[in-house]
């Protein structure tokens, strides 16, 4: 089952390459952790999902390259080739000479449509590479012009071409101090576009993987590129094989079509000299894994151990508003993927319990679990938690808030009408993701 | 990749011009090393093959054969012009890009505006579409002018209005020098209203300087280069006020150094739109973020460090001291103080080795000293170009959208009402066909307007904050 890749942006295709380096590198060396022969039928499964096969034997991405200006994508491809592990079609990529200028509406509804029929005989072509196709992954940013204003584009197109396919949109976050002065205004037109599109939104959030790359990675001088490979790390230890379907992880995680915000947790997450001298219990990593979702953490460190499931049998505690965030975070479902050595024998009743999900799902259906033996990427133990819950009340809500509260003062929307998105598409968008905010509140 | 056109109008505009593409060539060849035309060059040069005859055959790829400038040079006067094409870079220019005339303007901005816009608006038309049918994608000009005398200010606004005519869908930045209080022309005053008018409603973004300031940092080089305690340390070609390394050999005039720092203005602006890095940040970004109103287009910008020393270990410490300069108000181009006012944007392009964690550890700590409009709390745009300019391990250019510009506009004004109201040197205007009265109150009352919305913006900056209340869903 393969997946294709759309790689929107700077922001995407810079994590999409990552992404592709991280795959190859776990697939291509055991660290020890694995004999030959099992490695290669991991091998396989990888390399059909996310690679086809060229008669040169290096193993070509299946992905389609876009942004609307060619230094990033040119850039890209010259590293890719260069790693000898694996490389992109050469054709595979689309770009213009000029960008989006971080301007939604100038992605959205200029470049988007202008552009649609090349993009779309390139996704095509590789669709028709794969046996069977899974569906498509595409990765992109929410601050910017292409990857959020193209990217909700062409994932409408998307949708209408492959109406059976799964579409699943990785979006990144960006920090809450500037990275583009209207990204909140982005973000709200990308987020309430997606929603009617995509299958499922997984989020990463900068600032979370910025905390990452400092406390426990212990980077000094972080760089973007430290930024998307932990990223790209947390997205492999998802999407790597475990003989389970990808279309099952769509179904399991978005029960109802209003709560479609994923998010991604992975333990134990270091620097290479820490992992030398670190030993890990399974037991230790599911209790550990399990408090970061209830308490809300992002990652291993810092996490408020205080915080508890509501006891059964109490009146349930008064439905918040998103701006308070909840002290716990209710779940609407989870999955559970958990690699490497004796994976068997792990017990995950602890995320069972009722207490943690929303009244209106059976546990059992909210939970589920994948498990393979075959470590992931030099850690011999590791588990990954995404999760439908209320982590991303507060965030989003922020968001939501500053670009409410600058379109109330009307700046920069002359730059945006200047495009054709007019201030009742405005208004559309907001009282879209109002919705989604008061339906997790109300879980 | 994109290309941008420099269209030099006026004896400043065309000194800070031939300074520009002398560093650009520095700049190129620093990081050219294998002599091929690549698309960084082609923003802002054309290769050609000079052995043909006529206008020379465009080479789009392979060797270099010969670099030609993509910019238009106007003057009403030979002087300044002349002087280039005699000069070390004549071979960067060919006589098809060039708009001459004998006499001047007279530091009139109506002659330069209405007389001579008239004459030569057909061959203006004709060169600057040359110019963009040798562009493969044209995505901005870039004016560069003084506001005070009469060809810069008239016909370089002149020609700004014929820009949006003929490429409304091309930005324009504009690079307007202003005159300072003891300008000795004495209709500067007039010619800078009526300048500021045309800049209002044409300009997509307009980078003002002052002479004064340029002036001051300039001594302040001196200063430290010649006290002694740095002199040998520094790098010689990492002023942002030298010439070295560059073509001209001869004797540097005196106001070179003073307009090497706005040639390195426009190199650091259009840097990321022309170099990779992890976070690229183009000019139409630029004109997107830091424009949250159209008639808000002024940008006051800062230029750090002023120098580098020889030393190669760059301690931290230096690279953070580098971010609070460009918050000081020594350091702006004009004679403002940005800290003191109120931020509606605020863009830092930073050059060279410097990554994302130093950024963002940077604004964490220069925040809370500045204050944003309320609706712009979070305002920071950041760009991150991995190649440093020539001399420098790295740089930073902050681009402010700032209420500081507020006095030089009042001061301006002020300054044009004590000529005004005495009706003084008035005929030399009104005698110029096309020129009214009308001309004169229209210009003063679009700048009062513009002081107006800046004080609007300020009236708000001591107000607590009330947060629009946010939309209601029905379950």
């Amino acid at each position: 089952m393969s997946i294709v890749t759309v790689q929107l942006g700077q922001c995407g295709n810079q994590i999409g390459h990552e992404v592709f380096n991280a795959i190859c590198s776990d697939f291509h060396s055991t660290h020890g952790l694995c004999s030959k022969k099992e490695n290669e039928s991991y091998q396989e499964a990888c390399k059909e999902r996310f690679f086809s096969e060229e008669k040169t034997g290096v193993p070509v991405a299946r992905a389609v390259l876009v942004d609307m200006e060619p230094k990033v994508i040119s850039q890209t491809v010259s590293m890719a080739a260069r790693s000898g592990c694996w490389k992109y079609d050469h054709q595979s990529h689309f770009c213009q000479k000029q960008g989006s200028g971080n301007n939604w509406a100038n992605g959205y509804s200029v470049h988007g449509p202008r552009h649609k029929d090349a993009i779309m005989n390139l996704v095509q072509k590789e669709a028709e590479k794969c046996d069977r196709l899974s569906g498509f992954f595409t990765v992109m940013s929410m601050a910017g012009g292409t990857g959020s204003g193209m990217g909700a584009f062409v994932t409408q197109c998307l949708r209408d071409a492959f109406p059976a396919s799964f579409i699943l949109n990785q979006v990144v976050w960006p920090y809450g101090t500037g990275e583009v002065i209207v990204q909140n205004y982005n973000s709200v037109l990308t987020l309430s576009h997606l929603y009617q599109s995509s299958d499922a939104l997984l989020v990463h959030e900068n600032d979370a993987i910025h905390k990452i790359c400092a406390q426990l990675m212990n980077i000094k001088q972080i760089s973007f590129r430290d930024v998307n490979r932990v990223i790209a790390h947390q997205l492999g230890s998802v999407f790597q094989p475990t003989h389970t379907s990808e279309r099952d992880l769509m179904d399991s995680l978005v029960p109802h079509p209003e709560f479609k915000m994923l998010g991604l947790r992975n333990i134990p997450q270091m620097s290479e000299n820490s992992l030398a001298y670190s030993t890990f219990t399974w037991p230790g990593l599911i209790k550990h894994l399990r408090q970061m979702l209830i308490a809300h953490a992002k990652m291993e460190e810092g996490i408020n151990w205080q915080v508890r499931p509501p006891l059964p049998g109490l009146p349930v505690s008064q439905k918040c508003s998103p701006s308070r965030a909840p002290h716990f975070n209710t779940s609407v479902a989870n999955l559970a993927i958990l690699r490497g050595k004796d994976v068997q024998s792990v017990d995950v009743g602890g995320f069972r319990d009722a207490a943690l999900y929303t009244s209106w799902l059976n546990p059992q259906d909210a939970f589920n679990v994948w498990k393979t033996p075959r470590a992931f990427n030099k850690y011999e133990k590791s588990a990954a938690l995404v999760s439908n819950s209320q982590f991303l009340l507060k965030p989003l809500d922020d968001i939501v808030g500053k670009a409410w509260n600058m379109f109330a003062s009307k700046a920069y929307v002359h730059q945006y009408t200047k495009f054709g998105i007019e201030e009742e598409d405005f208004l559309d968008c907001f009282t879209a993701l109002e919705q989604v905010l008061s339906s997790y509140a109300s879980l | 990749m994109t290309q941008s056109v420099m269209v030099q109008v006026g004896q400043c505009g065309n000194q800070i011009g031939c300074r520009f593409w002398d560093l650009a060539l520095r700049e190129h060849a620093a990081i050219n090393q294998k002599g091929i035309y690549d698309e960084a060059l082609s923003s802002f040069f054309r290769n050609v093959d000079t052995r043909t005859d006529g206008d020379g055959i465009d080479i789009y790829k392979g060797k270099i054969c010969s670099l030609k400038a993509r910019a238009l040079l106007i003057d009403m006067e030979e002087g300044v012009v002349n002087e280039i094409l005699q000069g070390p870079l004549r071979d960067v220019f060919d006589s098809k890009q060039l708009i001459t005339d004998v006499s001047g303007s007279g530091n009139n901005w109506a002659v330069g505006h209405k007389l001579y816009g008239c004459q030569y608006q057909e061959n203006i038309v004709e060169k600057l579409r040359r110019t963009a049918e040798h562009c493969d994608c044209l995505q901005c000009f870039f004016v560069i002018h003084s506001m005070g005398g009469g060809t810069g200010s008239g016909l370089g606004t002149f020609v700004l209005n014929v820009l949006e005519d003929e490429f409304p869908e091309v930005y324009r930045f504009v690079t307007s020098v202003y005159p300072s209080g003891e300008d000795d022309v004495v209709t500067s005053p007039y010619n800078s209203v009526l300048a500021m008018k045309e800049l209002n409603e044409h300009a997509d973004c307009v980078l003002p300087i002052e002479n004064e300031s340029l002036f001051n940092i300039v001594s302040k080089i001196h200063q430290m280069t010649n006290s002694g305690k740095l002199g040998s340390t520094v790098k010689q070609n990492s002023l942002i006020t030298s010439s070295a390394g560059g073509i001209r050999t001869d004797q540097a005039k005196p106001f070179d150094a003073m307009n090497n720092i706005v040639a390195n203005l426009l190199l650091n602006l259009t840097s990321s739109a022309r170099f990779e890095g992890s976070l690229n940040m183009d000019l139409n970004e630029i004109s997107m973020n830091l424009v949250p109103f159209p008639q808000l287009h002024y940008l006051v910008s800062s230029l750090t460090p002023l120098y580098t020393l020889a030393d190669v270990n760059i301690p931290s410490r230096r690279l953070d001291q580098m971010f609070s300069d460009a918050f000081s108000k020594d350091h702006q181009l004009i004679q403002a103080d940005p800290k003191h006012s109120l931020y509606l944007a605020c863009a830092l392009l930073v050059r060279g080795n410097v990554q994302v964690s130093d950024l963002r550890r940077n604004i964490e700590r220069l925040k809370p000293s500045l204050q944003f409009v309320s609706w712009n709390q979070e305002g920071w745009k950041t760009g991150l170009c991995s190649v440093p300019p020539v001399g420098h391990s790295h740089s930073l250019l902050a681009l402010a959208n700032n209420t500081c510009v507020k006095p030089t506009f009042m001061e301006l004004k002020d300054r044009f009402m004590k000529l005004y109201k005495k009706k003084a040197h008035l005929h030399h205007y009104l005698h110029v066909d096309g020129m009214e009265q009308s001309c004169f109150s229209e210009a003063v009352s679009s700048l009062t307007d513009l002081i107006e919305e800046y004080n609007q913006l300020d009236v708000s900056k001591g107000r607590p904050r009330t947060d629009p209340p946010r939309l209601k869903i029905a379950i």
